[in-house]
């Protein structure tokens, strides 16, 4: 078995000015795309299939076969876009490794237009992150300078432009087809697929969408085998990956380990539960994905152990929540953010989210009655499914999820007249021992 | 604010937005950073920053302003020197963020979206920024400032319209509103070299890992690159001495077994890996 934990993307991040060009290559940084540079674009794309990588941005889907799926004799250019958006409650991994070490996702994005034979790339980066932006900025100059991008690349006769592009506020462009409209200066509306962007993307040419975590993890690919990053990870989960802890957590931030680590040992690397405390709810990955509890502390967080718990692996944010925190309350305002989030294209979505909002409102206050959980349920149902897009379908996660768990909690909220539980006890800065 | 709105943009600024626009194969998706500079000259999105967008790229004022008004770091009132963000999504909300909205609005005496009197500060709570191991988050000017009371918010606050010189708990000295909105239009300052690599809650597996020796598998493959644990000092010295034996036999072994099974067979290279430390 490998180390319990195994930082490779995080592995530079005490380096001294692990953002600046010298100190990337000093560790060893470009000579991966030296090797890839040397390879057929085609054999990159099998070795990425081999490695069995998966989006690391929530979905899942196989890297390499999303790669594959350009259709090579479209007449159109090809285009790679990096999804840095991150902005799924919870999520707090690729603003990190950014901000740390920019040229690993630019050296990444370098070999996978390279794969993909694509001439322009694309970082679209949330615009909330000034200081990320900067780092990106500084790093595409630095690369520009060194012959990595920009007309022949090392003497390879490969061209590639990158443009970093800053959004502007919408956490509905970072789902992909909705970012793509972003991109081309519209409102971040997603699209009806088919077709889907490796057919039609970036201006209705074969586009390639990837998760920053997804695109820095190529590097180290190349560098060391399919085989070396399968040796990590589970039968069908295969790698290292960034698991963000959050919360009521003794030492909350970024634990780098094999896929299939279980919150068990993640707690225990952790510090546990914040003292004093215990473990009430959390979710896997993010707050689109099924909250669960202390039940699941076995469930290994690879792609299949969370999906038989009834979640799903999501981006890995592992927000903890102890008993000190009233569920109502923590659904309510997810709810509302995906109310305010919604883009409106579809009714089911642009509606459903404000009626959830409405009633779970009044639930929260204890006016409503045990009816509106069954109405709850019922526009959840009306809800998921029902959209182009997973935003409508996330909304109804923690609803549906947290009734299956804490119904009496909800219920409670009717008899108390109102939220039982004292909100300055679940705060970083309650006193020691505060209870609910 | 006194605007003359018949007045065009200064030639400046209308260089600057076709040099945007010529970034892209095509114009128009230089839209969302031209907006961002029309911010940095204007202090907000004004009528006649919408129409020379829309003069640019040969579309009209309508389309530029529907996308404008879909995006929140858009605004269309004026925002003050420092654009103040708190979140109060779920996670930082539960930790005390609502405490900290709460504070604020009272110590400013100004709502959600409303900007000081004497034009300092704009006040708004906002959605999960993808600090959440560093909750409860406050931005400024976009800029992190991390694991915040409602104490040391009041004080961020002061200090800001003080004029004192504020840091980001992570990242470069605090600018103003407009020079933050001029980055991100893809005009660069000279800050990214400033601030930290990480924060501590970034660093904190990482360092757990070095306490104890742990890094991922060696490469089968070549001691450097990203990711092997040449990476390190450390990790350099080790693989110079044993991982090209012990690549070998590990090659030698996985041949001989399935795939599933190879997962199993590389733990002998980290154990020794261990030992050698």
């Amino acid at each position: 078995m490998p180390d319990t934990l195994t930082p490779v993307l995080s592995d530079n991040w005490d380096a001294e000015k692990p953002w600046t060009l010298e100190s990337y290559e000093r560790g060893g940084g470009y000579a991966a795309l030296r090797t890839a540079l040397g390879m057929e674009p085609g054999a990159i794309i099998d070795l990425v299939k081999d490695s069995g990588l998966r989006g690391r941005g929530g979905a899942g889907f196989p890297t390499g076969m999303k790669w594959g799926f350009i259709p090579q004799d479209n007449p159109n250019p090809k285009y790679l876009v990096v999804n840095a958006d991150e902005s799924e409650p919870g999520t707090c991994k690729d603003i990190p490794l950014m901000m740390a070490s920019p040229h690993t996702l630019v050296e990444g994005v370098i070999i996978a237009s390279y794969a993909i034979r694509a001439k322009h790339a694309f970082i679209y980066v949330r615009g909330e992150v000034l200081h990320v932006v900067r780092r990106l900025q500084r790093a595409v100059q630095e690369a520009y300078l060194a012959g990595h991008l920009g007309k022949d690349i090392n003497g390879s006769g490969y061209d590639l432009e990158l443009t970093v592009h800053a959004g502007a506020g919408a956490y509905i462009c970072g789902e992909e087809t909705a970012l793509l409209d972003s991109l081309e200066g519209r409102r971040g509306q997603p699209r009806l697929r088919p077709p889907f962007p490796a057919v039609a993307g970036l201006y209705a040419s074969p586009t390639v969408i990837n998760n920053v975590e997804s695109i820095a993890s190529v590097p180290s690919i190349v560098a060391n085998g399919a085989e070396w990053f399968g040796s990590m990870g589970t039968e069908k989960s295969k790698g290292m990956t960034l698991y963000s802890l959050s919360g009521h957590v003794t030492r909350p931030g970024q634990y780098e380990a094999p896929l299939g680590i279980t919150l068990r040992q993640l707690l225990d690397l952790a510090g546990g539960v914040r003292e004093g405390h215990e473990l009430k709810f959390w979710t896997p990955g993010g707050s689109s994905t099924p909250i669960l509890t202390d039940e699941h502390l076995d469930v290994p967080l690879d792609y299949e152990g969370v999906g038989a718990a009834g979640s799903m692996l999501g981006t890995k944010a592992l927000q903890i929540f102890d008993e000190t925190t009233c569920v109502v309350r923590a659904v309510l305002r997810w709810t509302e953010f995906y109310k305010h989030e919604s883009c409106g294209k579809c009714t089911p979505c642009r509606e459903g989210t404000w009626w959830l909002v409405q009633t779970l409102a009044r639930l929260e206050k204890g006016q409503g009655s045990e009816a509106d959980l069954e109405t709850l349920l019922d526009q959840c149902d009306n809800i998921l499914g029902r959209s182009f897009c997973a935003l409508g379908d996330g909304a109804t996660s923690p609803i549906t999820s947290s009734i299956q768990y804490f119904r009496d909690e909800y219920v409670a909220h009717f008899e108390h007249g109102g939220c039982p539980f004292d909100p300055a006890a679940s705060t970083l800065f309650a006193t020691a021992g505060a209870k609910a | 604010m006194t605007e003359i709105q018949d007045a065009p943009l200064d030639d400046q600024t209308l260089r600057e937005l076709r040099e945007i626009a010529a970034r892209y194969p095509q114009a128009r998706s230089g839209l969302l950073p031209m907006l961002h500079l029309v911010q940095s000259v204007e202090g907000r999105v004004t009528s006649r920053g919408i129409e020379a967008c829309a003069d640019i790229l040969g579309i009209s004022a309508a389309e530029v302003s529907g996308v404008a008004t879909f995006y929140t770091m858009y605004k269309r009132r004026p925002v003050g020197d420092y654009h103040v963000g708190v979140c109060t999504n779920t996670l930082c909300a539960v930790m005390g963020g609502d405490a900290i909205f709460e504070r604020l609005k009272d110590h400013l005496d100004v709502g959600n979206d409303e900007t000081t009197e004497d034009g300092k500060i704009t006040l708004e709570h906002v959605e999960c920024n993808a600090a959440c191991d560093y909750a409860p988050v406050v931005m400024v000017n976009w800029e992190f400032m991390d694991n915040q009371t409602p104490a040391s918010a009041t004080r961020l606050v002061d200090d800001l319209r003080e004029g004192k010189e504020v840091r980001s708990t992570r990242g470069p000295r605090i600018c103003s509103w407009r020079d933050a909105e001029r980055v991100l239009a893809g005009f660069p300052d000279d800050r990214a070299d400033e601030g930290p690599a990480a924060g501590p809650a970034s660093l904190v597996g990482l360092g757990i890992a070095r306490e104890r020796g742990w890094t991922a598998p060696s490469s089968e493959r070549r001691g450097v690159g990203p990711g092997s644990p040449a990476d390190t000092a450390i990790g350099a010295a080790k693989t110079a001495d044993s991982s090209h034996a012990e690549a070998e036999t590990r090659i030698a072994e996985s041949d001989a077994k399935t795939v599933g099974e190879d997962a199993g067979g590389s733990s002998s290279g980290s154990t020794t890996d261990k030992q050698e430390d």
